[in-house]
């Protein structure tokens, strides 16, 4: 994407719900802002994207610039669940679980291509879910296999400016597609 | 519907069972592991896998040679390079094809170098384990040096694919020497920070001193293999006993030790960085001249029969046991990883400890566990 | 001892045993029924002292299930394929060797859960990868239309 048009905000503007008063908007600002700047994730990786989640902490593509200072170990003191790694069926319950346990306000990131559509793995494997968002409503997708950590950067930046347009008025309740998994 | 073969018994009736759930910050992935304790002391330990089983043998029926050299990388994905290795062997000596110096050398350099990668990985995510932060990044910020080398050459960090039956993908960049010694120079410099920080630790060194004894029989009965049955003195090194590629022509130590506790399994790992980088200084600066790939046919079959090649990865010993009909697809692929057997003896070995010390064992085995499940 | 010497030794051991000399190494094929005796006596033999099993895998055959042992000596070196079949695939049964080597139990307990092959005397022969409700998905006439896309 662009510099400029990560810069503009006038789309954001426009992904807004139809504006409020001035004093409501000022909070929203307030709200949002200290929402997206400090994201703490789940530890949660299960395989080889997990690596390359791991390696975005380390000293040289550090995200805790960006707000994401600690991992916390809990579901009920994390913000962002990152998905990074293949969902087997044996492990969809536990996600779910996982995801229930997480308070509200929370956002899940899609990281890697198995955790996409089920990547190199997709075909012929008896096992693996084909996509996270069978199980758990996504906010973001990060393609790679693995991404490098700059994508991995760029998509939390994302969701960062996704969190922006939010409001309080009416928070999107967000379902999972609708599968029979 | 199954009939239960046998009632499995955990703990006795006083026993407090634990589970230390897929989601831990400290398995090293998705691995649940039921714990029984009487107090503090851990009676019986069952690991509990699947959690990540992705089906890659049943996938590899249905695949062709070159395709499943991709699926490799991601099995055990810190030793990439080695388990590509492994199939393109196993397809060269069915085929009996010869490979040039050039491929042999440059093959050998890349599995040293995944080694050392692998291990500083090892150290950083060990140190965090036990409660030092300071090793995550330390050790992280040096396996960017070693990263970036891969990614000029191959163009993918972790998951290279970048050795393929009859050769290698593309040539080495023009920079890949420089790079290399330049690398090998500032690592050999910056060692001793790693020996100062963690093994020369006071609080290290009594946590992990005396823990976790594996005797060498239990060693060779488990099949343990890899630094944590070097650790005990089981002489399993592959690139000694059976060299393969460039191993023949180079000289390094296997690195044994008697005690076989989690101390001598951790120095394993260090010592084995230093012969590794003591093995590309003596291939990097020959690397002889001749093609990168030798010429196969597109479609490639196997001949009918059963073909076993073994090498040595950065956890133990990897085994390829390919049944063909003659088909381009195998009829079976068997993956004999090395983490799913040195699996096995965590139950044996952690009898009597504390929980805080199964923590260090585990760390100190070092598993990897998409390769447990495959 | 070289190949043909560990062959003809081996041959004395069990002399309704099949031994065969193949390109890598030396493949004994032996009756279902009689394998636990002679694993135990190439294990105790000490001519042969076969410590480390290397690999236990599991083939689907059209008349059977083939299970192929790797077996090494730490003391001497060599190597050798043991291998047997079970009679049918319907109850495909053998007896464990978890007794000799230890590592066959998570072995055995991995080919029972793909391929559903019961092992006698097993400590512990539970499911290993997969829920108690699966197939067994390593067989040739596995099918599952929900989970698996073919190209």
């Amino acid at each position: 994407m662009k510099y400029e048009e990560f810069k503009d905000n006038e789309s954001l503007e426009l992904l807004r719900e139809s504006g409020s008063n001035v004093l409501l908007t000022t909070i929203d600002d307030v709200i949002n802002w200290g929402r997206k700047s400090s994201l703490w994730p789940l530890t949660f990786a299960t395989s080889c994207c997990g690596i390359e989640m791991m390696q975005t902490g380390a000293p040289r593509h550090d995200f805790a610039r960006f707000g994401m200072e600690v991992y916390r170990a809990s579901p009920r003191q994390a913000d962002v669940i990152v998905v990074a790694g293949t969902i087997v069926n044996k492990m969809a319950p536990v996600l779910k679980r996982l995801y229930d346990q997480m308070s509200e306000p929370k956002y899940v990131v899609a990281m890697g291509a198995c955790a996409i559509s089920g990547g190199p793995f997709f075909l012929n494997s008896y096992s693996v879910v084909k996509g996270v968002e069978h199980i758990i409503p996504v906010d973001v997708y990060i393609p790679g296999c693995p991404p490098r950590p700059e994508a991995l950067l760029y998509g939390m930046l994302q969701l960062q400016r996704k969190i922006e347009t939010e409001n309080i008025k009416s928070r999107k309740i967000r379902v999972a597609k609708n599968n029979s998994k | 519907m199954e009939e239960i073969i046998k009632e499995v018994v955990v703990g006795e009736q006083e026993d407090y069972v634990i589970n230390m759930g897929p989601q831990h910050p400290s398995t090293h992935g998705v691995l649940r592991l039921v714990v029984s304790l009487r107090g503090e002391i851990v009676k019986n330990v069952q690991p509990h896998i699947g959690y990540i089983h992705r089906g890659i043998e049943k996938m590899c029926e249905s695949l062709t040679y070159p395709q499943i050299i991709h699926l490799t990388d991601r099995m055990d994905y810190l030793s990439a390079s080695i388990n590509n290795e492994a199939v393109c062997l196993a397809v060269e000596n069915a085929l009996e094809i010869d490979i040039p110096d050039r491929i042999k050398v440059i093959r050998t350099i890349m599995a040293e170098l995944t080694r050392i990668q692998s291990h500083q990985l090892f150290w950083a995510s060990y140190g965090m384990d036990l409660g030092g932060q300071t090793c995550y990044f330390y050790g992280l910020r040096d396996r960017e040096k070693v990263l970036d080398i891969f990614e000029e050459t191959t163009g993918g960090r972790m998951i290279v694919s970048y050795n393929c039956p009859g050769g290698l993908m593309y040539d080495i960049h023009p920079n890949f020497q420089k790079r290399v010694k330049e690398f090998i120079k500032y690592f050999r410099s910056v060692l001793w920070e790693y020996d100062a920080i963690l093994t020369g630790n006071v609080i290290f060194r009594e946590r992990t001193i005396g823990i976790g004894k594996l005797s060498l029989e239990d060693a060779i009965s488990y099949g343990v293999t890899g630094p944590s049955g070097r650790a005990s003195g089981f002489s399993c090194d592959i690139r000694k006993h059976e060299p393969y590629s460039a191993y023949d022509r180079v000289k390094f130590n296997e690195v044994l030790y008697k005690e076989g506790d989690t101390y001598h399994r951790y120095l394993a790992r260090v010592e084995e960085m230093r012969e590794s980088m003591n093995i590309i200084e003596q291939l990097i600066d020959n690397i002889p001249e001749g093609p990168y790939a030798v010429k196969m046919k597109p479609v490639i079959k196997l001949p009918e029969g059963e073909y076993f090649q073994k090498v040595e990865t950065v956890r133990g010993e990897l085994d390829v046991f390919i049944v063909s009909d003659g088909n381009k697809n195998p009829y079976r692929l068997k993956f004999r990883s090395p983490n799913f057997v040195n699996l096995g003896v965590l139950n044996h070995i952690s009898k009597d400890f504390k929980i805080a010390d199964l923590i260090a064992i585990a760390g100190s085995l070092d598993f990897v566990i998409p390769d447990i499940d495959r | 001892m070289d190949r043909t010497q560990l062959g003809e030794f081996i041959k004395s051991l069990k002399p309704d045993a099949t031994v065969i000399e193949g390109k890598q190494f030396i493949e004994v094929t032996v009756a279902d029924t009689e394998l636990h005796s002679l694993a135990k006596k190439l294990r105790e033999s000490e001519e042969t002292w076969f410590d480390f099993l290397v690999c236990l895998t599991g083939v689907d055959h059209s008349n059977g299930f083939e299970v192929v042992y790797h077996l090494r000596s730490t003391r001497y070196g060599h190597m050798i394929v043991l291998k047997t079949r079970t009679s049918g695939r319907e109850k495909p049964v053998l007896n464990s060797v978890c007794d000799i080597w230890a590592t066959a139990e998570f072995h055995e307990r991995e080919v029972y859960d793909l391929l559903g092959v019961k092992f006698n005397n097993h400590p512990d022969l539970r499911r290993l990868f997969l829920d108690s409700s699966w197939g067994f998905p390593l067989r040739k006439d596995y099918v599952d239309d929900v989970n698996i896309v073919t190209k």
